[in-house]
């Protein structure tokens, strides 16, 4: 009976410490990991296609003015399918591995807005990027009205508010050039 | 204030109460597996316990659906004051993919204040131990919000100024 004891004893101090000592010493994740979207905004060239192919659709466009279009990426929801990643044609968002994305307001505090600087259209006075192949998939991707449902509204309070569309398009036009 | 009072209200141990509002169990399994001895939750005096109404903290995973709104708001009435809601992956933080859908209310903050939010789809239960660690005060959240902007005559971007 105690030689039993002992000999349990002893295999269990054999064995050693197998807790892994995590939040001490950190634990990166392997190869493959999909983590937190890192967007490099200089490269962004605003075609949406990242918008078109969110299944979380998270990723909600808008163009403030004639010049800038306004991309609202609300990441408390993604979920790290990298899609995103994959469509993008200039290749600005990478898959980091960064996950420790614990916080105590997520709603503020993984929220990315970026403002890109957009070329105007001689015609309709709007926003446009240069044809590309994706412009048949950015369609889709403009869903304000769904993103913006039970919504926290004062998020976009730091950001200026939408301009109007402009009323007289080629008088505008005309100051851009 | 929050801060202050969990240090005097939680100083022994904080017991858990897991449940499930519609997830797909993917978080629920890492929520389990933190508790192994490989991850080993209970360090940090973490105990999972059966009832309600032993527990300091209830962690929820998963969308909140229309069905289970009412069966929460219970769950959350039988848990002793002072307690603390833990939303544990991308759906109990913001509704995840279904965030719009006919039978999901939201994520867990649309029913629940929820005090700590730890994302992921599901989140490594690395994850779940750093939310754990800074529910503790033992290490800071790593994400700030950003809010960056393009210039017309240079390749780089500036932060928006807030206001």
């Amino acid at each position: 009976m105690i030689l039993s004891k002992l000999k349990q004893a002893l295999i269990c101090l054999l064995a050693g410490r197998a807790t892994l000592p995590y939040p001490a010493k950190p634990h990166p994740p392997d190869e493959g990991f999909r983590g937190y979207p890192q967007v490099e905004v200089d490269k962004c060239i605003g075609c949406g296609a990242c918008a078109a192919v969110c299944p979380a659709r998270l990723i909600k466009i808008e163009d403030l003015d004639q010049n800038t279009r306004r991309i609202t990426r609300l990441l408390e929801r993604c979920i790290f399918c990298g899609r995103c990643a994959e469509v993008c044609p200039e290749d600005a968002i990478t898959m980091t591995k960064q996950f420790e994305l614990a916080s105590d307001h997520a709603r503020q505090d993984l929220t990315h807005v970026s403002e890109i600087f957009m070329a105007t259209c001689r015609r309709c006075g709007r926003c446009y990027q240069p044809a590309t192949p994706l412009d048949r998939i950015m369609q889709p991707g403009f869903r304000h009205d769904q993103i913006d449902r039970g919504g926290d509204q004062s998020l976009y309070e730091h950001v200026r508010p939408a301009a109007q569309p402009p009323e007289n398009a080629p008088a505008a036009v005309g100051e851009d050039q | 204030m929050l801060d202050q009072l969990c240090k005097k209200a939680f100083f022994k141990s904080l017991w858990l109460y897991h449940t499930n509002t519609g997830a797909c169990n993917g978080c629920d399994i890492e929520v389990i597996d933190v508790l192994t001895p490989y991850y080993d939750a209970e360090r940090f005096g973490i105990k999972l316990v059966g009832s309600p109404r032993h527990a300091d903290v209830l962690i929820c995973c998963g969308p909140v659906t229309r069905q289970v709104v009412p069966a929460l708001k219970r769950l959350y009435e039988a848990v002793p004051d002072p307690k603390l809601v833990v939303a544990v992956g991308s759906c109990a933080c913001g509704g995840g993919i279904w965030y719009d859908s006919y039978n999901i209310v939201g994520g867990v903050d649309a029913v629940l204040p929820v005090d700590y939010y730890i994302q992921g789809c599901p989140p490594r239960p690395e994850a779940i131990l750093h939310g754990v660690a800074v529910a503790l005060g033992l290490l800071d959240k790593q994400v700030k919000p950003e809010a960056l902007r393009q210039l017309p005559d240079s390749s780089e971007s500036i932060p928006i100024e807030k206001g």
